[in-house]
Formats: C-alpha cells, structure tokens, sequence
C-alpha cells in the first residue's frame, strides 16, 4: 500500500491560513491503514481546524481516492458541503489528491506526504520493497529486490560500502546484496551471480505512467 | 598504451598517489601538489570525492596530461546517467586520458549535497562493459563512434569487506568485463591483503594496495564512523593514540603496509590526504 504520514503543523497552517471553511476528505484504503487518512484522522483534523477557528463544512471518506470516477461520485453526494467550502482539504497520498483535483477547480490541499509503496512488519511499522521499476528481476534475486533494498540500486552484487554484511547508507540495514546471496546459497542455486546484469530499461518506467488493460 | 600500463605490463612496482580537484575555480595549487610528487608513476584524480561537490575531475585529468604527468581518472556512477557517463568518457579521450577507474561512488548522503538526487544509472560492473564498448567503437546504443577510444580501466575492491565471497564474487564480475586493474581501499592488515591476493591471483589482474596516511587517533575514528567502506583496526588507532608524534606513527604504519605490498602486489595506491610530502618517506 502507499505510505503516507500527515505534514508538519507549521507547513498546514501556512498553507491553510487564507480559508475560513473547509471540507475534508478522506481516504478508505492505504491512508486509512497506516493511520494518516481515515475516518479517526478526519475527525481529529476537523477538531484541529476548529481549533484554528476555521469551519469544517463537510467530509467524506472515499472507498479509494484514488478512483478517479468514485472521487467525483461521492463529491457529487456532498456538492453543498463542498460549494460552501472556500478549500478542500485531501487527507490521503497523491495520488488521491489529485483525484479531487481532477474533479473540482477549487483550491485543493493535500495533508499528507506521500513516502512509498510499503510492506507492513507490524502494525504501524511500513518498509519499502518495491520500487514499481517496470523490469521486475525479483525471480534471480530470491526474492529480494536490489532496486529497492541497495540504497544506490545496484545490479551486480554490494558497492564497497558494505561493512560487517551492512548497508553504508544506514548500519541498521543489512546489505541488500548479503541477503540475496544468503538466500540465494540457502535455495543451492547461482540466481543473479550466474550472469552480469546489464543496465536497466528505465523507459520502462517513463513517467507519466499509463497502462490499459487490453 | 598508457605509461601505467606499460609499467604494469613490464612487471614494475607501481605506485600512484591521489589529488582531488578544487572547491572553486583555481587548479594552481593542486596542479603544484601533483608536479611536487616523487616516486610516482601515475595521479588517480578523485570525482566529487565522498559525494563532496568539487571540480569536475575530467579537467583536471586533462590539465595533468597537458603537463606531461600520468592521469587516472575516478568516475563514479553517482552523479551521472548513462548518457553522461559516456559523453564524458569520449572527452577524457580526447584530452589523451588513459587510465580510469570505474567506481559506484559513495552516497549522496555522505556529501555536502545530501539532498541531491543520487543517479546509478549504471553499477561499476556495466560501466565496465560500456567502456569496454567504446574502445570497440560502439556506445551503448550500439552506435558507431567516429574514432575508439583507447583506455585501460581499473576498478576497486574493498580487501576488508565481509562476507568476503559476496566481495569477490563481483571482483569476478568487473575481470569478466574488462577490469585491467585493482586499486583496493585502504588495507590496515597483513592477512585482508594476503585473502584478497589468494582468491585474486587466478584472475591475474594487477592489484595495487590502498595506503592511507591516517595522521592521528582522531582522523582514524572519524574514517571509522563516517567513511563508507573505511575499517582501521583498534590496534592500529591505539598505535597513534600512544604516539608522541602521531603523524610520525601514521608514516611508519603506512611504510609497513607497502612492505606487505612490496611483497604481496603489483603496485600500491597512495592516499595521502594534503601529506603528499611525506611520500618518498612512507616509500623508503
């Protein structure tokens, strides 16, 4: 799911200091999960925007904000709440903002920054492992991707920043590539060490990203 | 060929030191410190050293070969993609700069950048296979180039590494494409470069030890918690914590580490970090 985690204080009040009434929406999928956009998030945000003396005039969780189509549905369903706002206020990743915002011209502010596409360990503890690269290799590298776990992204074994197995970037981190080749002794089999692996296609992921479903 | 080359080729002890172009616009003073060198056959020219934005190396390079002196230029993938890389690549060659060593880079976050966008486009291995390339007179796009360069690229290996196999493993890599030579970061211990030299010599690829002056207690902790691939052992740091003459000390351990070198490899690469005076003793 796509981590996000509310912006800081400072950076919402300034953001938000020429509005009076706002309207909030929310997000049921990944911002409700990792606890940054939910209904819970929602109502605390609206009781910090009373705080501020500002008027909340309605809000609304999306099943997914980022459904473009089901965006603007349930902003139809709230459209007087939404008329009388002078902001809306998007409590979900980007990609949910920008849902709203292809919906409406009225100013849109988005609450939260969004960090990455994440596994969760635990409850409230996320780690990325997918860079969405387009030219996935997960199947030579046991399962581990290179892309995304070596901090520079390297494709043919550890930079010589390695110490004791760690990661020079964070010294909490085991090496990427120690954990590749471990798992890879483990299965009995060469994986990625049997070839060099040439540069990456990264046309592959060419921005912005479209894809249809023939 | 290269004067590196030809002196490798010949079976000569080779030493190179290390100078990194100017934070700002005036070459004068390193361009002094690297005609000063004595006993030296060839200057690697470090690219952003430790991600610490600086003079492009390839002018530099250039300004040494102007002068008659024997460049080595450091090009890492950090800061570059592709398209860069090469380009920069073909203006080395034509400045007549032979001698690259082809490297990842330490991470942006260790620099005075931090925030800045590291690239690795490439790894040091496919930056190997795309000079490779060029020197067939193809870039990576399998395009004909008017006129090959002629280089001879090295790359690095870290003797102190662990797990050791994993290190080695991608020292294979870089042979397979076109390593010609090592130059290895610093080596503190007898047995790192004595592993490293077992496991390399089938490969039978130059290996020049990595020598650095580390001139106090104080500089070696530093290296140890902020350097990446940088490991000076306790007793070695405890040798210039008892020193009354730290820089002294720093001399004498580097002089035995080329005795190892003298005995073990091909050559020795000198770090000598603004002490490039003090080369002919850690030589003698």
């Amino acid at each position: 799911m796509i981590i996000s985690e509310a912006k800081p204080v400072a950076e919402l009040q300034e953001v938000l200091a020429p509005f009076g009434k706002l309207f909030l929406v929310g997000c049921a999928a990944c911002a409700t999960a990792c606890k940054a956009g939910g209904e819970e998030e929602v109502f605390r945000f609206q009781e910090w925007l009373a705080g501020q003396g500002k008027e909340t005039t309605g809000s609304v969780i999306i099943d997914e904000a980022c459904h473009i189509q089901r965006a603007a549905r349930d902003l139809r369903h709230h459209a007087a709440a939404v008329v009388a706002a002078d902001a809306l206020v998007v409590l979900a990743c980007g990609s949910g903002v920008q849902s709203i915002s292809s919906n409406t011209d009225k100013r849109v502010i988005g609450a939260l920054n969004s960090l990455f596409l994440g596994n969760v360990r635990r409850f409230g503890q996320y780690e990325e492992m997918c860079s969405l690269c387009g030219d996935c290799i997960l199947n030579e590298t046991a399962g581990i991707c290179p892309v995304t776990n070596c901090a520079k992204g390297l494709l043919n074994g550890p930079c010589g920043g390695m110490k004791n197995g760690r990661c020079e970037v964070d010294g909490e981190l085991d090496c990427a590539w120690k954990l590749i080749y471990e798992r890879l002794q483990r299965q009995q089999r060469p994986g990625v060490f049997a070839r060099r692996v040439p540069p990456k296609a990264w046309s592959r992921r060419r921005k912005p990203g479209r894809h249809k479903i023939r | 060929m290269s004067l590196l080359q030809q002196n490798l080729a010949a079976g000569r002890f080779v030493v190179t030191a290390e100078v990194a172009p100017p934070k700002g616009v005036d070459l004068a003073p390193v361009l002094a410190v690297a005609e000063k060198l004595q006993g030296v056959t060839a200057v690697n020219v470090t690219d952003n050293q430790g991600a610490n934005m600086r003079m492009c190396a390839l002018v530099l390079a250039g300004e040494l070969k102007r002068r008659g002196l024997e460049p080595v230029l450091q090009l890492t993938c950090r800061d570059r993609n592709r398209v860069a890389l090469q380009s920069d690549l073909l203006g080395a060659a034509a400045l007549g700069i032979e001698n690259l060593l082809l490297l990842s880079g330490d991470h942006s976050k260790f620099g005075d950048h931090p925030d800045a966008r590291p690239v690795f486009d490439l790894d040091a291995v496919q930056l190997l296979d795309v000079v490779a390339g060029l020197c067939r007179g193809l870039d990576m796009a399998g395009k004909p180039l008017a006129g090959a360069p002629v280089f001879f690229p090295g790359a690095a290996v870290n003797p102190a590494a662990e797990p050791f196999d994993l290190v080695l493993q991608k020292v294979c890599k870089k042979v397979e494409s076109g390593a010609r030579f090592f130059q290895t970061q610093a080596v503190f211990t007898r047995c790192e470069l004595e592993r490293l030299m077992d496991s390399i010599a089938p490969l039978q690829v130059p290996v020049m030890a990595g020598i650095l002056l580390v001139r106090s207690a104080k500089m070696a902790r530093f290296l140890n918690g902020n350097i990446p691939g940088m490991c000076v052992p306790d007793e070695v740091v405890a040798r210039l914590d008892s020193a009354t003459d730290p820089l002294r000390e720093g001399v004498a351990i580097a002089r035995e580490a080329v005795g190892w070198a003298r005995e073990l490899c091909q050559g020795v690469h000198l770090m000598t970090l603004g002490h490039e005076d003090k080369i002919p003793e850690i030589l003698r």
